[in-house]
């Protein structure tokens, strides 16, 4: 495998200086930067065939065609799913929980229905869900979570009942790095004849994702948060389900037929992709998904282990550090300092080019469940090495010290 | 290492009204309240004020952010107590043109504490820190207006 260092020259975005320092970029989870060979695919469909999709007559119309339907193919074998119908190309992980949650969950959700999430979950997998429950009038229900923001299967068994409709929970959470046990929690929710969405945000651009072993019935992921530009996303879903799952946009490129009084649909995917897709989002998708298996996702997941651990380790020996999550963890480190608001640790990070995230990181209840109002969070992917981490644990001695001697 | 720059954003009178806020706390009876957050960072503040006679008799806060945030919460209660809610309303313009770089001209206005803020206009991310109490200010003289 190439080393963090020669992989890191591949992304010309982290070729500079901010504020007088060589930036180390730290906050992946919010997204992450994209490498040459995908801004170029990118760059070549704007420049050599754009043209819009499934128009097919003239040859920049299949370029196109072939370019987009290309990059589901790749996004079907990356995660493994049994086949292309189940691809669908929206925004993002928002999108698509929201076309679940207003399309599966308007059809089979009742009143006094249950729908299970955790406290952990990020807005996006919190509030589809509320809008829900309040529309049905359902129950929505939390899986309590451990002290070190795990969670146990026997608090799942005893959460999920044969009310329960739908469960959604995230693969791995983007506070706390917990890697949640998606596939057993997929085995009580079917027990229970509930249908599961994974929220793979924080998981897909970092490890190997199996939908078939994991056996979710969707499974969603944004692009921009795996080397892929921003605006695309998808929705896998169990063919039998997206089958007999209503549009919830209507309008071009989603119809078979249309007559004055009434419409078909078109068949899976594309149903579900009312208005001219996003060609070039998907077409960089395809690229980065090029990227990352030419890397390889078991590498980038153990390095990305290996940064947390080593940036941990680190934490952990200064005092007044508080590091969030449990022991075992994907490339996610939350901390903050006694005495220093996130923000203003933000601020000096900042000054000595260290970007890191400061604030609620979309997971209010979760912070509520940690008992702050902020945190700061430093997120590692496969361009960090441990010189950014070096630098961002000295920089964080600095803040810490900088604000010791002007409260002095 | 330099950290010259950082010495513009946090200076020590701002750290001193963050370390020990002043006018931090509830008022009594018939007060006006306003909540303001900050959506995309967490911080939020509870301003209080009582208005008599187009004047602002009082004005306590409650809250929870940045040392930016808090301080100022803290500067404008001190600066606004006592004032005429249009000259009030006067400061809280200066103050949104010192946030934006902008030249300001503060006749007959004493901006005291306030001019420390004034390296917050460096640092962009942290405007809306400053701003927030101010904000919540401007919205609770409105609806007493409207009211």
């Amino acid at each position: 495998m190439l080393t963090a260092a020669e992989i890191r020259r591949e992304f010309p975005i982290l070729d500079q200086e901010v504020n007088g320092h060589p930036l180390v970029y730290l906050d992946s989870a919010a997204t992450s930067q994209k490498p040459a060979q995908v801004i170029e695919a990118v760059n070549d469909y704007y420049r050599r065939y754009n043209s819009n999709v499934h128009r097919g007559v003239h040859t920049l119309g299949s370029l196109a065609t072939d370019g987009y339907e290309g990059a589901r193919e790749k996004v079907r074998r990356f995660i493994h799913a049994s086949s292309m119908e189940e691809i669908v190309f929206l925004r993002g992980t928002t999108t698509a929980i929201n076309l679940v949650a207003s399309s599966y969950g308007r059809d089979n959700v009742g009143e006094g229905d249950e729908i299970v999430i955790t406290p952990m979950e990020h807005h996006s997998n919190i509030i589809p869900w509320q809008q829900l429950a309040k529309a049905k009038g359902a129950v929505l229900k939390y899986i309590p979570l451990q002290e070190d923001g795990s969670i146990s299967m026997e608090d799942v068994r005893s959460t999920i009942t044969n009310k329960t409709k739908i469960v959604a929970v995230m693969h791995v959470s983007n506070v706390l790095g917990t890697v949640n046990p998606v596939k057993e929690i997929t085995e009580t929710a079917h027990a229970h004849g509930a249908a599961m969405l994974v929220d793979g945000a924080q998981s897909v651009p970092h490890m190997k994702v199996d939908v078939q072993d994991i056996g979710a019935d969707f499974y969603a992921f944004s692009g921009h948060k795996m080397c892929g530009p921003t605006g695309i996303g998808v929705l896998y879903g169990k063919k039998k389900l997206l089958k007999n799952m209503e549009p919830v946009e209507f309008g071009g490129e989603m119809i078979d037929f249309v007559d004055w009084y009434d419409a078909t649909w078109k068949e899976l995917p594309w149903k579900f992709e009312g208005g001219t897709p996003v060609i070039a989002g998907a077409i960089g998708l395809g690229a980065a998904i090029d990227f990352l298996e030419g890397i390889g996702l078991d590498a980038i997941e153990a390095h990305e282990e290996k940064l947390a651990a080593y940036a941990l380790d680190q934490m952990r020996q200064m005092d007044g550090v508080t590091v969030y999550g449990p022991e075992k963890r994907a490339g996610i480190v939350t901390f903050n300092a006694d005495d220093v608001h996130p923000h203003d640790l933000a601020t000096v990070l900042d000054a000595e080019g260290v970007a890191v995230r400061a604030g609620h990181h979309c997971a209010q209840p979760l912070m509520k469940w940690l008992d702050v109002t902020a945190t700061a969070r430093a997120s590692f992917y496969l361009y960090n090495t441990e010189e950014d981490v070096d630098t961002f644990v000295s920089s964080l001695r600095t803040a810490k010290e900088y604000f010791g001697d002007v409260f002095g | 290492m330099s950290l010259g720059n950082l010495d513009t954003l946090y200076r020590q009178v701002i750290m001193d009204h963050y370390k020990n806020p002043r006018n931090r706390g509830e008022l009594e009876g018939d007060i006006l309240k306003v909540d303001m957050n900050n959506p995309t960072c967490g911080d939020r503040i509870q301003l209080q004020m009582r208005v008599e006679d187009d004047q602002i008799a009082e004005a306590k806060f409650n809250g929870e952010g940045c040392s930016i945030s808090l301080s100022s919460a803290s500067m404008m209660t001190q600066t606004v107590k006592g004032m005429k809610t249009e000259d009030a309303l006067r400061m809280s313009s200066l103050f949104s043109d010192m946030m934006l770089g902008k030249e300001i001209d503060a006749a007959g206005m004493d901006l005291g504490d306030i001019e420390a803020l004034q390296g917050v206009a460096k640092f962009p991310a942290r405007i809306k820190c400053a701003t927030l109490a101010w904000k919540a200010m401007e919205q609770g003289l409105a609806e007493e207006e409207e009211a």
